[in-house]
């Protein structure tokens, strides 16, 4: 009888493995690539109702983050601005201007502009602006190159283990009190870094919690 | 056999990339949520919307005629408010003494109902660098950089009325806005006010004052500075 399989069904089993394995690695890596915050929400840019730039207030006018996110450093919150902050100079200042036009309609109806909401924490995440921004920590860590966007998008992951990496080492992040909504601000080194935030780490005693309760409260 | 797996699945992973992009690229589309588990809970946060009311509003309003506790309505006769009536009436006066309006009676009254230290000071001049200076400029001359842009009219401090103006008035102003300019009420507490008119009041003295002003022990640093 002559042979039933031929000769190259000898690899089947093999080549079978090999595309196995090769498929196993190609899910796996499309879940650690995929699967994250650092791909789901990292360069999220919604389109706003009217096309706000910090890119102009806050660097070309040179206006503080406080001047509209008024409550940054009293509040858990970091509130977006009302109505009435915008036109305290839009009253005059592109009065006409068509990109104000949902500004311009909030003021005379009295209902508020429907930002869209760009970072947001799980509702299970207990998360507070004032103690990060009292503490040395700046905007610019969490929220990246703020005053050079003319459309605002996600800069970090928000993730947890983002969270942890900084709670871990804060001393890597903590900046003088002076600098904290300088977003231009840089340390001179790695190592200043280090040793400024080491120091101010233990002067302040800065303590970040990183047991579950902390943050899962 | 394996050399079609391997130009499929090079298509594939091609046509992947090119569906769902690489890490951080920017996107108009909400996160994708693999997972939302409790993610969005039935509970009211800050400036959130919520459906459970008609107006969609998470943050209430008052209900008309309805006064926090430990606040005082605003009297309706001789009311301050230019804008009164634009809210329906929801604006409060945290009290009616001069340290909350700023007035005695009907007079505007002057002097800082809270004592004028250093701290007061640094605060008052922080506080006015992020409120005011983008209008009425850094030395409070109406030269902040909105005004390059169309903003007109902005007061200079430096103007007898304003130099004489009662403590009172421009406390008020901060409040409640005048003329063209709004108010800051809703955004800078009560102390901040005053530590703000405070620091005014040191721009104003600043403008006229001489070296004799200067406290003698103070002097060698300020002429270290470099002359304009
Ligand atoms: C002139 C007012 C103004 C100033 C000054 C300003 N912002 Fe904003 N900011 C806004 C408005 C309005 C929005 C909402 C619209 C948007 O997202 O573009 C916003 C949105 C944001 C967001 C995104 C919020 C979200 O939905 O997740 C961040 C983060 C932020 N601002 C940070 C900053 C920082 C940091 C500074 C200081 C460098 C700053 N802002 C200065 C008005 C301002
Ligand atoms: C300190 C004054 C000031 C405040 C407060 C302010 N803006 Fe502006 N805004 C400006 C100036 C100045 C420009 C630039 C005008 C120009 O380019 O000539 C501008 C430009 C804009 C433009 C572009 C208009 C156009 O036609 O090009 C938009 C949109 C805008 N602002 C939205 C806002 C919103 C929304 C707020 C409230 C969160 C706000 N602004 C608060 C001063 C201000
Ligand atoms: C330690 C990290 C961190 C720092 C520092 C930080 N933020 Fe945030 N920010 C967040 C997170 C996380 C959220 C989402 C919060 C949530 O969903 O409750 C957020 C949300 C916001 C929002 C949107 C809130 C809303 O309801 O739409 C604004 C505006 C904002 N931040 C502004 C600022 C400004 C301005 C500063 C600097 C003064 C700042 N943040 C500093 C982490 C940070
Ligand atoms: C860049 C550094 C940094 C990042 C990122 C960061 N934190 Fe913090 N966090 C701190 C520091 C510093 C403190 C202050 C510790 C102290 O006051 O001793 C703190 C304190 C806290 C506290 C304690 C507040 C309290 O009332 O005791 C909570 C809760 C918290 N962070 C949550 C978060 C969450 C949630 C995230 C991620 C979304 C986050 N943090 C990201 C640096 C950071
Ligand atoms: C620094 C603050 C912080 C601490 C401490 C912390 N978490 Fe978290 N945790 C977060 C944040 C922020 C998220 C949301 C991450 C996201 O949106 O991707 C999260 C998400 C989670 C989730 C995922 C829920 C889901 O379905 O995605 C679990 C489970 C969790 N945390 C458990 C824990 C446990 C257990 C501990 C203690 C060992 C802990 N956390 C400590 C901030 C923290
Ligand atoms: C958006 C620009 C703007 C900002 C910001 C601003 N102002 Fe004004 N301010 C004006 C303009 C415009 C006038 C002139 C109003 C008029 O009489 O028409 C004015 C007038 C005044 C006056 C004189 C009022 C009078 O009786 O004539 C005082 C006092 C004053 N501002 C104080 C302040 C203080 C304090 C701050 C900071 C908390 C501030 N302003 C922030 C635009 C601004």
């Amino acid at each position: 009888m002559a042979n039933f399989f031929p000769r190259w069904a000898n690899w089947i089993p093999l080549k079978l493995l090999l595309i196995v394995m090769v498929l196993g690695a190609v899910v796996t890596g499309g879940i650690w690539y995929y699967f994250t915050p650092k791909y789901t929400n990292v360069g999220y840019m919604p389109a706003q109702p009217a096309p706000f730039s910090h890119a102009i207030h806050a660097e070309q006018l040179g206006m503080d983050c406080r001047y509209c996110h008024s409550h940054v450093e009293v509040a858990g919150h970091s509130n977006v601005p009302s109505t009435q902050t915008c036109m305290s100079c839009h009253s005059q200042i592109k009065a006409q201007s068509p990109k104000l036009a949902a500004v311009r309609a909030s003021w005379e109806t009295g209902t508020p502009v429907q930002w869209v909401r760009i970072h947001k924490a799980p509702d299970y995440v207990y998360f507070n602006h004032a103690v990060h921004v009292n503490r040395g920590i700046s905007c610019h860590s969490c929220h990246g190159q703020i005053n050079e966007m003319p459309v605002v998008y996600q800069a970090q992951p928000l993730s947890m283990a983002w969270c942890l990496e900084c709670h871990r080492e804060p001393e890597k992040f903590l900046r003088p009190p002076s600098e904290i909504y300088n977003l231009n601000w840089r340390p001179a080194s790695a190592q200043e870094q280090l040793a400024m935030g080491a120091q101010y780490k233990k002067e302040w005693n800065v303590n970040p919690p990183v047991t579950c309760g902390g943050c899962h409260r | 056999m394996l050399r079609y797996f391997f130009i499929g699945l090079g298509l594939f992973l091609v046509g992947l990339f090119a569906v769902a992009g690489f890490r951080g690229q920017k996107s108009g589309k909400p996160p994708i949520e693999i997972f939302p588990d409790m993610d969005h809970q039935p509970k009211v946060k800050a400036q959130v919307p919520s459906s459970f009311f008609s107006d969609n509003r998470g943050n209430r309003l008052p209900v008309a005629g309805t006064v926090p506790i430990g606040y005082e309505a605003p009297r309706s006769k001789d009311n301050p408010f230019p804008d009164e009536g634009k809210y329906n009436g929801v604006r409060f006066t945290a009290g009616t003494d001069y340290l909350n309006t700023g007035r005695f009676g009907d007079q505007w009254g002057t002097g800082i109902p809270l004592p004028v230290t250093a701290e007061l000071m640094q605060r008052g001049k922080e506080r006015y660098q992020i409120f005011c200076a983008v209008c009425h400029g850094a030395s409070g001359g109406g030269n902040g950089v909105a005004g390059q842009y169309g903003l007109v009219a902005i007061a200079s401090y430096h103007q007898d009325r304003l130099r004489e103006m009662a403590d009172g008035e421009i406390y008020n102003t901060i409040v409640h806005g005048k003329n063209t300019m709004l108010g800051y009420g809703d955004r800078i507490p009560l102390n901040d006010r005053w530590a703000i008119v405070a620091y005014i009041r040191a721009l104003q003295l600043a403008q006229t004052a001489t070296i004799n002003d200067v406290p003698a022990g103070e002097r060698a640093k300020l002429e270290a500075l470099p002359q304009p």
